[in-house]
């Protein structure tokens, strides 16, 4: 892998003595039953959803109580073991990879929904609390969790807290951040702190801003309280038909522009509708260069005055079709095909990458095209989903795992298209986190100094540095060695030129 | 590199290897806020000007000189709003002032507080170099979010001298509704309203009334009124203007000490002193004369935490930190600027 040239940290195979040592201290106060070191048994966690990066664990824990969570903490720290805090294992970017000499620290047994309080509208819930039973267990109350990353019926509250989840309805509900309100976590040497509040705001710095997307390597989160929002009345969705996504992309401007802010506004391009049609019959125009789809939720009054300004908005857009769902099962129809475009393209190809960039809306129509070309460029296919509102763009390029030539040029497309991204003003990753897998790309998103600052921030946090070392962020060193990486595959001036 | 930011940077470098504090100032207008300023003055107010407005992105990009109001009519113009609604407190606030005040308007608790819409800055840290956090995107959890953490940081941390900040569209109706009601049932009534599909904008009460404004599509806002009763009030955007610029009659107390209190919205009635309650019950502002310890004992109690906010000792304004959160805010403090030359005390007296 690309980011293997460059060793990450915690690779390697794993040291007999040293997991003898880390084991007995466990031991003796965690039960048998709550520790994993046998190879057999630690399998299972040697990757999360990005699977093209694997690493045996030293240990796996398994604590059932806050109070176990925080004496493995401070057992780590005395022995200067890291910690790899894990939640479900859905992550797409190896940020729950695990340390070949650390601890594998599974949130799986913090599975409850510690309290539901109707008025104030918030449900204080364990870590291992799946992303779509918060909704599940609220919704005799009208309410609802609102952030839906796709996987949510796997992925974990503590997993979507630590990467700041995103999903289709961001633009107008927010991220992860804005619907946690509280984080209760363990500090690397076994504190207990709470940064948020259930009040609107905390004493001090902000420090929820800082925990929340920190991809496990501030805090060991072992609770939290989330926001629940109450349910739309009434949704409505409008799928409109392009025959240039350039086009489309004004269009999604233009809504903007008049003062619409939708519900959910998502963009596919023909390679993706293509994918998914067949999969899901979605009734999406195959014609068209790309699909919009736009919804308005709220009282059923709002929503019938909204669609019709979007409608009137899109038509004078350049929308070759517009089609409102008149039905529930309508809707979600023409839902399915969105939320089903990952599985789709898993159906058309052995292997697909999920790219994560977010760039001003704008450069949509030029970015695309530079995708298009690369396609070329590197021999392979690629379909693009986009939460056309906020920016946040989904390439999938197909390929092959089972050819190493294909997983190569798979990444360096993935990797061209992370640094377009960042050379049109926008970033690397918009919603899925940056692990193990956009380290190298950091080194150019960010200079030195703003690198080094981020360390400062993990120091005042965690000042031995044990909670999920060597992601999100690169060393100084890293990043020099990836640049004369990135001049030995091809960027010199004269590439041709012999030199000796 | 701009001339006026490397003179400020100059200016860091030499306080830095002086170890003479600064107070960074804009337009002073939230000079009463928090700990006593300490340091000379560093008037920060000439790195001005909006660098990049592209209304259809949701985004502006501006200078934290800038002026707080010219940023807002800029916005006006395209008919976008600061959804966090920021006091100004005087006409020469600055958006930096703003930004690190941290401080939210009526809309916090329909819209979010100022970091929600926080999604870039530049610091001028402490030792005189600009950092560059977030970015002008919607969605970026590339690094810490720094950028999101300087709100409220009160320039402990370093000189904020740019932010990127998401704009909304402003509604396109807007009104006004007054309920006689006591404290106790105002909270209740506004929180049981939260848990329905309502376009309330913001509330407040005080004195027996409680005043609810909806936003949004007009026939949002039309079946909300019918729905909920109560009486319409009009010309209510100078009421809201007066809540959140504190130009009400209730904050023209003479004397004694404005609290700022923040507790779980639901919490009922606290009965420290005269109260005004926004938020929908989350910021009470109580002028009471009870020792601050007491105040914020029962304050706590409650899951809040308590601000002296206007009069009274400017030595210990803001609610004390559990030890371990202390350590962290130390450490922070200590990383961004390790000669302690930004505001110190400001906050805490170690940061």
């Amino acid at each position: 892998m690309l980011a293997e040239r460059i060793p990450l940290e915690g690779t390697g195979a794993v040291d007999h003595a040293r997991q003898r040592a880390v084991v007995a201290a466990l031991r003796t106060f965690l039960p048998d039953h709550c520790i994993l070191w046998r190879e057999e048994d630690t399998r299972p966690y040697e990757c999360d959803g990005l699977t093209l990066y694997r690493q045996l664990p030293m240990v796996v824990a398994l604590p059932e109580t806050e109070e176990q969570v925080a004496r493995i903490a401070r057992t780590c720290f005395d022995l200067n073991v890291p910690i790899v805090p894990r939640g479900a294992g859905t992550g797409l970017s190896g940020g729950a990879l695990p340390h070949g000499q650390g601890v594998l620290l599974s949130l799986a047994k913090f599975n409850r929904i510690v309290r539901i309080d109707p008025l104030a509208r918030t449900a204080v819930v364990q870590p291992g609390v799946r992303n779509s039973a918060i909704s599940e267990a609220v919704v005799h109350l009208g309410l609802y969790y609102a952030p839906d990353p796709s996987s949510q019926i796997a992925c974990t509250i503590g997993g979507n807290i630590a990467e700041n989840s995103g999903g289709v309805h961001c633009l107008k509900y927010g991220l992860t951040l804005q619907n946690v309100l509280r984080v209760r976590g363990v500090t690397v040497d076994g504190d207990i702190v709470e940064v948020g509040s259930e009040a609107p705001d905390a004493a001090g710095y902000d420090l929820l801003s800082l925990v929340v997307g920190s991809e496990g390597m501030l805090l060991v989160i072992t609770e939290a309280t989330v926001k629940l929002v109450p349910k739309p009345l009434k949704q409505q969705v409008i799928m409109a038909s392009f025959d240039d996504v350039e086009v489309g992309g004004d269009a999604v401007a233009a809504v903007i522009a008049a003062g619409i802010i939708p519900a959910g506004m998502e963009m596919m391009d023909k390679p993706a509708t293509a994918a998914v049609e067949p999969f899901v019959k979605a009734g999406y125009d195959l014609n068209a260069a790309a699909i919009l789809l736009v919804e308005s939720d709220g009282t059923p009054e709002e929503v019938s005055e909204e669609i019709e300004r979007m409608k009137a908005v899109l038509d004078t857009s350049g929308a070759t079709q517009l089609r409102v769902s008149q039905s529930e099962p309508e809707r979600l129809r023409f839902w399915a095909g969105r939320k089903a475009a990952f599985p789709a393209v898993g159906r058309i190809s052995p292997d697909y990458y999920c790219m994560d960039g977010t760039i001003p809306r704008k450069r949509l129509g030029e970015v695309l095209k530079a995708i298009a070309a690369m396609e070329g460029k590197y021999r392979l296919r690629c379909a693009n989903v986009f939460h056309a509102g906020d920016g946040n763009l989904h390439p999938l390029i197909m390929f092959d795992a089972n050819d190493p030539d294909s997983v190569v040029r798979a990444e360096e497309f993935g990797f061209e298209i992370l640094e377009l991204s960042i050379a049109v003003g926008g970033t690397v990753t918009g919603e899925h986190g940056v692990g193990v897998e956009k380290i190298n790309q950091m080194c150019r998103q960010f200079d030195a100094a703003t690198l080094e600052s981020f360390f400062a921030v993990k120091r005042a946090f965690d000042p031995p540095g044990l909670l999920n070392p060597g992601k999100a962020i690169p060393t100084l060193n890293r990043c020099a060695e990836y640049g004369k990486m990135r001049v030995h595959a091809g960027e010199l001036k004269f590439p041709d030129l012999p030199r000796f | 590199m701009d001339q006026v930011l490397q003179a400020m940077q100059e200016r860091v470098r030499a306080a830095a290897a002086a170890k003479t504090p600064l107070a960074i100032a804009g337009g002073g207008t939230k000079a009463f806020y928090g700990n006593a300023p300490s340091g000379a003055a560093f008037d920060v107010r000439a790195y001005r000007g909006i660098v990049d407005y592209e209304p259809t992105e949701l985004v502006v990009t501006v200078r934290a000189g800038t002026p707080l109001a010219e940023l807002e009519t800029q916005l006006a113009e395209k008919n976008q709003m600061l959804p966090f609604e920021p006091p100004h407190f005087g006409d020469a606030a600055t958006v930096g002032g703003a930004i690190a005040a941290g401080l939210a308007g009526p809309r916090r608790m329909a819209a979010g507080a100022v970091r929600d819409f926080v999604l870039g800055a530049r610091l001028l840290d402490g030792r005189g170099q600009v950092l560059s956090f977030g970015g002008r995107v919607m969605k970026n959890v590339a690094g810490y979010d720094v950028s999101r953490a300087l709100a409220g940081s009160l320039g402990t941390l370093g000189v904020i001298v740019e932010v990127s900040l998401k704009v909304l569209p402003r509604a396109v109706a807007e009104q006004s509704l007054l309920f006689e009601l006591n404290e106790a049932a105002a909270v209740q009534r506004v929180n049981e309203w939260g848990g329905q599909p309502l376009p309330i904008s913001a509330t407040a009460w005080f004195d027996g009334q409680l005043y609810v404004r909806l936003s949004g599509a007009a026939a949002g806002v039309q079946a909300a009124h019918a729905k909920m009763g109560g009486t319409p009030v009009p010309e209510s955007a100078l009421l809201w203007a007066e809540l959140r610029e504190q130009a009400h009659d209730f904050f023209q107390a003479d004397g004694g000490t404005l609290w700022r209190i923040a507790v779980p919205p639901a919490t009922g009635p606290l009965d420290l002193g005269a109260t005004l309650v926004e938020w929908n019950g989350g910021q009470r502002w109580v002028w009471s004369a009870q020792p601050a310890a007491a105040l914020r004992a029962r304050v706590e109690a409650a899951g809040g935490h308590a601000t002296q906010f206007r009069g009274g000792d400017r030595r210990a304004t803001f609610h004390p930190l559990p030890p371990a959160l202390a350590a962290i805010h130390r450490r922070l403090k200590a990383e961004f600027d390790p000669a302690g030359i930004f505001n110190p005390g400001r906050m805490y007296p170690e940061s």
